[in-house]
C-alpha cells in the first residue's frame, strides 16, 4: 500500500475490484437478448443506401485521427513547426540561448 | 584468496569493458556474440545486486579507490585531500546502476533476433557494451573528470550506434546531429570542470563539495553551475534543447534504444549529483534553481506531447513522448530543490517529491524501453514505419498488440500499472507547491493517453490489410525481452510500496544528505 | 585606461574567449557540414587551451621529478591540467573522426553537404 504523503493507493484492491466488476459485466453480456435473431439485412452497416466498400478502404489512417484537435491548435503547431525545422544550427542556437539565459539568471539574481 | 566482495565496483566496469573488446573477434557469428554479451551483462547484474546489498546495509557510502593498497583508503597517511580516482556509491548511484544494467541486458537479448540480417554485428555488440560501460561509469564515479570521460564514451558509442543502419540517409543525419550537440555539451562540461579546478585544485566531487560549502559560492562557481545545469539538462532532453532526442531515438535500432535511454537518464543523474550534492552544502538561493528546473520541466511536458500528437512515424512519436516524460522527472526535482531550506515544507511534501521523481525515473526507463522494442518488432515484421501505411496488425501479432497496450497504459498513468504509482506521488507532492503545476501534469497525462490511443488504432486496430497477409508474430527472443519489461511494469504497479521502501527511499535520503557524501571520502569532516 | 599589464598577463584567457566566440559563430552560422565539424573542433581547442593555461600558477611543483635544477624547485607548472588536456585531445580526436565519417555518409545519401538539404528529419 503506497503512502503518498496525503493519501493511500492500493493497487491490488483496485485490480481485484476491476476484475470483479468486469466479471459481473461479462455475465450480463453473455445472457444477451433471446428474442434477437442474427439473420439477414440487420447485420450489414447502414450507409444511407450506398453499397459497402471493401474493408481495407474504410480503415482510417493515422493522419486523420485527431484532426479536430490539430485544427484547433493550428497557430501553436505552426509556431512549433518553425522551431523544429531540422537544421543543426538551430539546435545549437537554442542550446547557447538557454545557456546565456541561465548565466544571466544565476549571475544576476542569485 | 582475494576477497572479491571488496572489488565489486571495479568488476562492474571491467567485465562489460573486457567483453566489449572481445566482441570484434567473433566477426559475424551472432550466436557467439549474443551469448558473450548476455553472459557479461548477467554477471554485471549479479555484481550490481550484490553491491546493492552492501550499500543498503552500510551507513556511509561505499568508496572504492583505484590503485591503493585497500579499497577504502581514500586519504593515505599525511594527506588531507583525497588522491587517486575514487568511486563513491550511495543509494542514488546504485539505483541508476540497476536501471542501466537491466536495460542493457534486455537490449542485448533483443539484439539477438533484431540484427540477424545486418552486417557489422561484432562492432554492434562492442559498441553496445561500451555504451553500457559509459552509463555505468557515469553513475558510479565520485570524480568529476571521470564523469566527463564516461559521458563522452557513452555519447560517442551512442552516436555510432544511432548510425548503425547506414544504408538509410536519415540515420546518418540523426547521428550527426546527436554527436554535434553532445560533444559541444561535453566540452562545456569540461570548461566548467576547469573553472572549478582552477579555484579549488580538486577534482573529487566530495572534496569539491566540501570546499565549496566551506568557502561559500563565488561568481566563478555560479558560472560553472550555469554551464553544468545547461549542458546536463540538454543531454537529458529538456525542452528547447530536446530536438536531437526524437531524431536519435527514432533512427537507432530498437535493440539500442534501452541502453540509450539509460545513458540519457545517467545525464539526469549527473545534473542531480552536481546540484543537490556538489553545490548542496553551500548556502545559495535554492528557490531560483528549483524554479528554473520546474519551468524547463513544464515546457518539456507540454510541448513534448503536443509534438507527439502530430507524428506519423511510430518511433519518432514515442521519442516525443519520452521528451514529455523527462519533464515529469524535472518538475518534482525542482520542487524538492526549492523546499530544501524550509524544513516544514520539505518534511511534508519535499521528500515525497524527490521519491516521486526517482520512482518515475525507473518507471520511465522500463516502459519507454518496452515501447521502443514493441515498435521495433512492428518495423522488423512489416518493414514499414509510417502509421499511414500500417493497420490491422492485431490479428497477425496479438502478443505485440497486448504489450503495446500495456506500455501505452503505463505511460499515460492508467492504474494499476507502474506509471500511475509514480504519477500519483508526483501529482500530490507538486500540488502543495503550486496547484497549477499539478493541473498541467494531469492534462498532459490525458493528452498522452489520447496520443497512444491514436497510435494503437493506427497500427493495430482495423480490418486486415492485403499487404500484411503473411506477417507473423515477432521472434521469440524479442518477445522474451519485451515480456521481461512488461513483467516489471506489472510488478512495480502492483507492489509500489515495496519498491519505494527498498530502492527509492535510500536514494532520496542520499540526495538530501550531502554531508554524508562528503564524509564518505573525507572521513568524518 | 586599459591596464595593459593585466591584459598581457592574462593574454591566454583572452585568446580562449576569442576562440570560443569564433567556434560558436562557426557552429551556429555556417552552412557546410565540414565547417560545422571544424567549429566543434575550434570550441574543443579553446577548452584545451584554457585547461593548459590553468597550470601556470606561482609556487607550483610536480610531485614526482628527477634531476631538476635548483632554480626550478617551486617554479614549475601544475602537471594535472596537462593530463586532463591529453585526455580531452584524444576524446576530441574520436569525435572528429566519427563526425567526418558521418558527413561522408550524408554526402553519399543526400548528394550535398549543405545543412539545409540534409534535414529530412523534420516535423
Amino acid at each position: 500500500m503506497l503512502n503518498t504523503g496525503f493519501g493511500y493507493w492500493e493497487p491490488i484492491i483496485f485490480a481485484l475490484t476491476f476484475l470483479l466488476l468486469g466479471c459481473i459485466a461479462y455475465f450480463i453480456y453473455i445472457r444477451g437478448n433471446p428474442k434477437h435473431k442474427k439473420v439477414g439485412e440487420q447485420l450489414k452497416p447502414f450507409l444511407s443506401g450506398n453499397p459497402e466498400p471493401a474493408k481495407e478502404l474504410v480503415h482510417i489512417r493515422g493522419r486523420h485521427i485527431y484532426w479536430g484537435f490539430k485544427e484547433a491548435f493550428a497557430p501553436v503547431y505552426r509556431k512549433l513547426d518553425e522551431m523544429h525545422d531540422g537544421d543543426v544550427r538551430n539546435y545549437m542556437l537554442w542550446f547557447f540561448g538557454i545557456l546565456v539565459i541561465l548565466m544571466l539568471i544565476f549571475l544576476g539574481g542569485m | 584468496m582475494m576477497d572479491i566482495s571488496q572489488h565489486y565496483p571495479a568488476l562492474i566496469i571491467a567485465i562489460p569493458l573486457f567483453a566489449a573488446f572481445l566482441c570484434p573477434l567473433f566477426k559475424e557469428r551472432i550466436k557467439a556474440l549474443a551469448t558473450l554479451a548476455i553472459l557479461a551483462l548477467l554477471a554485471t547484474l549479479i555484481f550490481v545486486v550484490l553491491l546493492a546489498g552492501q550499500v543498503y546495509t552500510s551507513v556511509a557510502p561505499i568508496t572504492y579507490t583505484y590503485g591503493s593498497s585497500s579499497p577504502g583508503l581514500t586519504l593515505p597517511s599525511g594527506y588531507h585531500v583525497p588522491v587517486r580516482i575514487i568511486f563513491e556509491i550511495d543509494g542514488l548511484s546504485i539505483l541508476m546502476a540497476l536501471i542501466t544494467v537491466i536495460l542493457a541486458l534486455v537490449g542485448a537479448i533483443y539484439a539477438y533476433s533484431s540484427i540477424k540480417d545486418e552486417s557489422g554485428k561484432g562492432k554492434f555488440f562492442a559498441l553496445l557494451l561500451l555504451l553500457t560501460v559509459g552509463a555505468l561509469g557515469m553513475v558510479l564515479t565520485g570524480d568529476i573528470f571521470n564523469l566527463f570521460v564516461f559521458l563522452e564514451i557513452s555519447s560517442i558509442a551512442g552516436a555510432a550506434l544511432v548510425a548503425y543502419y547506414n544504408y538509410r540517409g536519415e540515420a546518418n543525419e540523426a547521428a550527426f546531429k546527436y554527436i554535434t550537440v553532445s560533444s559541444v555539451g561535453g566540452v562545456l562540461v569540461l570548461f566548467a570542470i576547469g573553472i572549478l579546478y582552477s579555484e579549488y585544485d580538486l577534482l573529487n566531487i566530495a572534496a569539491l563539495g566540501n570546499a565549496i560549502s566551506t568557502t561559500g559560492l563565488s561568481t566563478l562557481d555560479l558560472f560553472a553551475l550555469a554551464l553544468f545545469v545547461g549542458a546536463f539538462a540538454m543531454k537529458a532532453g529538456t525542452f528547447p534543447m530536446h530536438m536531437w532526442l526524437p531524431d536519435a531515438y527514432g533512427e537507432a535500432p530498437a535493440a539500442v534504444n534501452p541502453p540509450l535511454i539509460a545513458s540519457t537518464q545517467a545525464s539526469l543523474y549527473a545534473l542531480l549529483r552536481v546540484t543537490y550534492i556538489m553545490y548542496g552544502g553551500a548556502v545559495f538561493n535554492y528557490t531560483t534553481l528549483g524554479w528554473v528546473l520546474i519551468v524547463l520541466g513544464v515546457f518539456s511536458m507540454i510541448f513534448g506531447v503536443l509534438m507527439a500528437l502530430k507524428q506519423n512515424d511510430i518511433k519518432r512519436f514515442i521519442g516525443y513522448t519520452a521528451v514529455s516524460q523527462v519533464g515529469y522527472m524535472l518538475v518534482p526535482f525542482g520542487v524538492g530543490l526549492s523546499t530544501i531550506g524550509d524544513d516544514v515544507a520539505f518534511g511534508t511534501y519535499g521528500i515525497t517529491a524527490l521519491q516521486a521523481g526517482l520512482f518515475h525515473m525507473i518507471n520511465d526507463a522500463i516502459y519507454m524501453g518496452m515501447l521502443f522494442m514493441v515498435v521495433g518488432c512492428v518495423y522488423h515484421a512489416t518493414g514499414k514505419r509510417n502509421m499511414e501505411e500500417l493497420g490491422g496488425l492485431a490479428r497477425n501479432m496479438p502478443l505485440t498488440a497486448i504489450f503495446f497496450m500495456i506500455g501505452g497504459a503505463a505511460v499515460s498513468g492508467v492504474p494499476p500499472f507502474n506509471g500511475f504509482a509514480s504519477k500519483i506521488m508526483i501529482y500530490e507532492s507538486i500540488y502543495n507547491f503550486h496547484p497549477l503545476l499539478s493541473i498541467i501534469a494531469i492534462v498532459v497525462s490525458i493528452i498522452t493517453l489520447g496520443a497512444y490511443v491514436k497510435a494503437f488504432q493506427g497500427i493495430f486496430l482495423g480490418p486486415k490489410l492485403k499487404e500484411f497477409e503473411n506477417v507473423e508474430e515477432a521472434p521469440t527472443s524479442m518477445l522474451v525481452s519485451i515480456a521481461v519489461l512488461a513483467a516489471l511494469v506489472i510488478v512495480f504497479g502492483l507492489m509500489p510500496s515495496l519498491v519505494v521502501k527498498t530502492i527509492i527511499a535510500p536514494a532520496a535520503n542520499a540526495l538530501v544528505n550531502p554531508y554524508g557524501y562528503y564524509a564518505g571520502v573525507l572521513g568524518g569532516v | 585606461m586599459i591596464n595593459w599589464e593585466i591584459v598581457v598577463q592574462n593574454f591566454p584567457f583572452l585568446v580562449v574567449g576569442i576562440l570560443m566566440a569564433i567556434g560558436v559563430y562557426t557552429v551556429t552560422m555556417k552552412r557546410n557540414l565540414i565547417k560545422i565539424v571544424i567549429g566543434v573542433e575550434i570550441i574543443e581547442s579553446a577548452v584545451n587551451l584554457f585547461l593548459i593555461t590553468l597550470g601556470y600558477v606561482e609556487g607550483a611543483y610536480a610531485p614526482i621529478y628527477t634531476m631538476a635544477p635548483k632554480a626550478a624547485e617551486n617554479n614549475m607548472v601544475l602537471p594535472t591540467p596537462q593530463a586532463l588536456t591529453l585526455t580531452a585531445i584524444v576524446i576530441g580526436l574520436a569525435v572528429t573522426a566519427l563526425m567526418l565519417a558521418l558527413a561522408i555518409n550524408i554526402y553519399r545519401h543526400y548528394g550535398s553537404l549543405d545543412v539545409r538539404v540534409a534535414r529530412r528529419l523534420r516535423e
